[in-house]
């Protein structure tokens, strides 16, 4: 149960928080698509403060993900070594030079440019993990759905995300019980029981819960029927929130944050990575 | 029967289902982890919802129900803190193939899925892990090759193997609530 209360909406608020819905999701959109272009390792780190200033703003608990953020820097560590296995020349044949550290063999060598490869790897990481986070703990469901219809997805479309929202902690509750009754009976689907067990004994977890949510479908698909969903091309969203001076204030500064993102790629430095090395 | 359209009906059902299909599939995908063999991979048996809501809804549903339940996923950092919209991107073709099984379904008359829908499947879940998925990964991320393809494989196995298995035993408990076209009998 806790992990629900870790993505959940608190309304704080704060500066971020008074933001309208489709500010947010544009600033996000456009930070996340900025960091998808570059490598660079200095835009990168100006990001990361950029980032995280961001989330000190809108004072996102770091304390809570604590456990998180170990988690991530564990599956950085085993991605790195998934890499130096397969292709531990990847950063020297990307840099074009080759700063030998710890010779194992001919071919498995651990060079400078590798680590400096992976660093920028993780820093990437670092700049979208708190956006990510903020997104969930300043953005209301119902708000999203507008927000989507903002930037013209289908209103059916947006419906799907908010609804979707709106339901995973009642399904997460089904399937906890659902998981706890069959245990309860005999099954096992911990981590105790063998593989070959443990997939079978989830299909008796999964087929009580996907029938579950049918029914749940008919009932919510019936009251929305009712009261006339679907009947138009256009709807209007109950938590559309006007955009104001701050709204303009924060769009233009992420505008401004892509175009620098992108005029350093293509213009200033004209590759993926900054190269240290030349 | 023939008047299903191939992508599926619009309606409020669907869209309900959609949503509720999205949530069940991030429910699974964030809190069901099976660890298989290869690094980096799990069982996710999520897959199987995602074929299950496109033999009962069609492919766009399918697409969505993948698509949304594995973006939120990530944007609650089940993505292991990035947004790995190449990942996302190919869940939601993986459920748009597995998806064109549908027209030839009849699952609402209690028949069981037959060759094609294992086909659809498989095929679908081929393009999504052996080419998109590598392929964005290269051009967004900009990940070694052969790592990408390593992972793709793997994921290709894995992912097949649950989308079918899980989407089978759930389409034939399924279909089995629902009474065939021809159950009542004329005394």
């Amino acid at each position: 149960m806790r992990e629900t209360k870790l993505f959940a909406y608190v309304d704080k608020g704060t500066f971020v928080h008074r933001l309208s819905g489709l500010t947010k999701l544009v600033c996000f959109l456009l930070l996340t698509l900025a960091t998808m272009f570059t490598f660079d390792i200095r835009v990168l780190g100006a990001m990361v403060v950029l980032s995280i200033a961001i989330a000190i703003i809108s004072k996102l608990p770091f304390k809570r993900y604590r456990a998180f953020i170990a988690y991530i820097l564990v599956f950085l560590l085993f991605n790195f070594c998934l890499n130096f296995l397969l292709a531990p020349d990847y950063g020297e044949n990307l840099f074009g030079t080759r700063h030998e550290l710890i010779v194992f063999t001919e071919f498995y060598t651990l060079t400078l440019e590798e680590i400096f490869y992976q660093l920028c790897k993780g820093v990437k990481f670092l700049v979208i993990l708190p956006l990510g986070l903020l997104f969930f703990y300043t953005i209301h469901p119902s708000e999203l759905a507008s927000s989507l219809n903002g930037v013209k997805v289908p209103y059916k479309v947006c419906t799907v995300f908010s609804l979707a929202l709106r339901y995973f902690p009642d399904i997460q509750r089904d399937y906890t019980n659902i998981n706890l009754a069959q245990q309860a009976r005999g099954i096992d689907t911990s981590k105790k029981a063998p593989l070959k067990n443990r997939i079978l004994s989830f299909t008796k977890v999964l087929i009580p819960l996907v029938f579950s949510t049918l029914d749940r479908v008919d009932l919510i698909s019936n009251a929305m029927e009712l009261r006339g969903y679907g009947k138009d091309k256009t709807r209007t969203w109950y938590s559309f929130r006007k955009l104001e001076r701050n709204d303009y204030i924060a769009i233009g500064v992420c505008i401004l944050v892509f175009i620098f993102v992108l005029v350093m790629r293509f213009v200033v430095v004209k590759d993926l990575f900054w190269n240290p090395f030349i | 029967m023939n008047k299903k359209s191939f992508f599926g009906e619009f309606n409020v059902r669907m869209i309900v289902a959609t949503a509720l299909g999205a949530a069940l599939f991030l429910v699974l995908f964030y809190f069901v982890k099976i660890p298989s063999p290869a690094p980096n991979t799990n069982i996710q048996i999520a897959y199987g919802i995602a074929t299950f809501f496109g033999a009962l809804f069609g492919p766009v549903s399918a697409f969505l129900v993948a698509f949304v339940g594995h973006a939120i996923n990530d944007f609650i950092g089940g993505g292991l803190g990035g947004i790995w919209w190449s990942w996302v991107i190919a869940s939601g073709i993986a459920g748009l193939i597995s998806g064109f099984a549908y027209k030839n379904l009849d699952l609402e008359h209690g028949k069981k899925p037959g060759v094609m829908f294992f086909a659809w499947n498989i095929v679908a879940h081929a393009i999504a892990w052996l080419l998109v998925a590598p392929v964005l990964d290269i051009v967004m991320f900009a990940e070694p090759v052969e790592t990408v393809f390593v992972q793709g494989i793997w994921s290709f196995i894995v992912d097949a193997a649950s989308a079918v298995v899980v989407g089978y035993i759930l389409c034939v408990a399924y279909a089995a609530t629902r009474s065939g076209s021809k159950s009542l009998d004329k005394e």
